[in-house]
């Protein structure tokens, strides 16, 4: 039972850490805004101050076969815990610091049951309606440029 | 061999100072941001990530304003940047089938499972300069088609679920495939090796390389089985959670191509394949890396090793720009006592031969 439980919440922290890492940071500063007017943003200390690194992505022969390393890419991550004992930890892609504290802040605020569902209405559920309607978008562009290609026969007995 | 030499400080800073003028040009021409660069030249950013070999578009177009548009130099400068930052962890393998698709065409099948988008291309523009583009230019926004839920397989592996093309699958028991960013690169080199290599080798140099196998320096036959170009999400496990979650996402460019079969008394023929991926939409990259990767096979598939594209260790080792233009430009560099040891042998050599002193 609480097995369940546990696997249910992380993959509902899977779910919006995804989403946050995606968030473009302008979004969850005026998030943060909206939640510091409402007095809402509580203390913090750092486990793990913002720091910028690489990740090697790794890809596969054929896309399906052997692993190898393509290239690096920027990510900055941190951890950071509430007063109220919740660890919220951010990996995000690029190297805003600033990012990375507030997906890490998000983080940790949605670890609190009482306050997931107010918090998932107001930043969660808007991100991921923002985020897939930026895909849809242009998933229709690349979709109007769709193409049938017809190969000309010859004719029987037209010579080849 | 390179003599240390002294001396020029003055020189050196104002030769800096006459490098920051140009980049900026004429000061009556506003400047250029980089935000312009990463938007508006993206192809060149583009170029800069996949060699450079770090994704990361503002930093490239930074790069290529510092280089005043050299993409060598840009490179060089990515690369440079890359030694200052820890290395915080491996991706899981980057899913390119399950790519939300910008591109994607395929030169051996009309019809396929996803369709045929033909995006962003050059392709089929007409390649006349357009003066328009003298003016400010604000095109329409692009026109749209309901978007489908259908989902586009690789075509290579439809094929390769009939048997029809070798299939592609992780050798069981693969340990961790090797890091040339760590580990200097070693002949025989693995699979997984030359992929990394090629990924970020000097697109000049790959491309005229796979021309050389069409042209018959190493014959392949090559097909385009699929190309797509689109968005790619970035898994990781970050060690305080020990499950994957999303990062962030890239772009690429990946070709599948469709070469040459074989097939022996035990085994019925078979279509092989060379691989091609890179950052950014790169197709020209994509597919001269395809090409050489399969080129580079022949050992493994049973064939002669005649041409330079199959020449691993002539292919590999010359492959990364940086380490090109470095060799290369080092020419520039001081070599007085290196000559003057020359030229005193040259000379004592006519003087023993009787010419009159020089």
């Amino acid at each position: 039972m609480w097995h369940a439980v546990d696997e249910a919440l992380r993959e509902a922290r899977r779910d919006w850490m995804g989403l946050l890492a995606r968030a473009p940071l302008a979004f969850l500063e005026q998030w943060a805004r909206t939640e510091q007017l409402a007095g809402a943003l509580p203390a913090r200390t750092w486990l793990r101050p913002p720091e910028t690194g690489l990740v090697m992505l790794r890809a596969r022969a054929g896309g399906s076969g052997e692993r190898f390393n393509l290239g690096e890419m920027t990510i900055t991550r941190c951890a950071l815990r509430l007063d109220s004992g919740e660890v919220g930890i951010a990996y995000v892609q690029g190297r805003s610091a600033r990012k990375a504290e507030l997906a890490a802040l998000a983080d940790a605020l949605l670890q609190r049951a009482e306050r997931r569902e107010a918090l998932r209405a107001r930043l969660v559920e808007p991100l991921r309606a923002r985020l897939a309607a930026e895909a849809e978008r242009a998933a229709r562009k690349a979709q109007a440029t769709r193409v049938e290609f017809f190969t000309l026969a010859r004719a029987p007995g037209e010579p080849t | 061999m390179y003599v240390a030499v002294k001396g020029g400080e003055r020189a050196i800073e104002n030769s800096l100072a006459l490098l920051a003028e140009r980049r900026r040009g004429d000061p009556a021409v506003p400047e250029l941001s980089v935000a312009q660069v990463r938007e508006q030249l993206r192809l060149a950013v583009d170029r800069v990530m996949a060699e450079g070999s770090l994704y990361d578009p503002d930093l490239a177009a930074l790069a290529l304003k510092q280089a005043r548009g050299d993409t060598l130099e840009a490179i060089f400068l990515v690369r440079a940047f890359r030694t200052t930052l820890p290395r915080l962890g491996y991706s899981l393998p980057l899913e390119t089938a399950r790519m939300r698709l910008a591109r994607r065409i395929s030169a051996a099948f009309k019809d396929l499972p996803g369709g045929q988008l033909l995006g962003p291309t050059f392709d089929y523009s007409q390649r006349l300069l357009d003066f328009a583009l003298e003016a400010p230019e604000a095109p329409p926004p692009a026109p749209e088609a309901p978007a489908v839920a259908e989902a586009a397989p690789s075509v290579l592996e439809l094929l390769a679920a009939e048997g029809l093309v070798e299939a592609e699958a992780e050798p069981p028991g693969a340990g961790e495939p090797p890091d040339l960013t760590r580990e200097p690169l070693l002949f025989p080199a693995p699979r997984a090796a030359r992929l990394q290599n090629l990924a970020r080798a000097d697109e000049g140099f790959l491309l005229a390389l796979g021309y050389s196998t069409q042209r018959g320096y190493a014959h392949t036959h090559p097909f385009a089985g699929e190309l797509r170009y689109g968005t790619v999400d970035v898994e990781l496990v970050p060690e305080e959670l020990g499950f994957p979650v999303v990062v962030g996402e890239v772009e690429l460019t990946e070709c599948q191509m469709i070469n040459q079969f074989a097939g022996s008394g035990t085994r019925p023929p078979q279509f092989t394949r060379g691989y091609g991926l890179a950052f950014g939409h790169g197709e020209r990259k994509a597919m001269a890396m395809a090409l050489v990767d399969r080129a580079l096979r022949a050992p493994e598939l049973g064939e002669p090793v005649s041409a330079p594209a199959q020449m691993e260790e002539f292919v590999l080792a010359h492959s990364d720009a940086l380490e090109a233009a470095g060799f290369v430009q080092h020419l520039k560099l001081p070599h007085y006592v290196d000559f003057q040891a020359e030229l005193d042998l040259v000379r004592r050599l006519r003087a023993q031969a009787g010419e009159p002193p020089a």
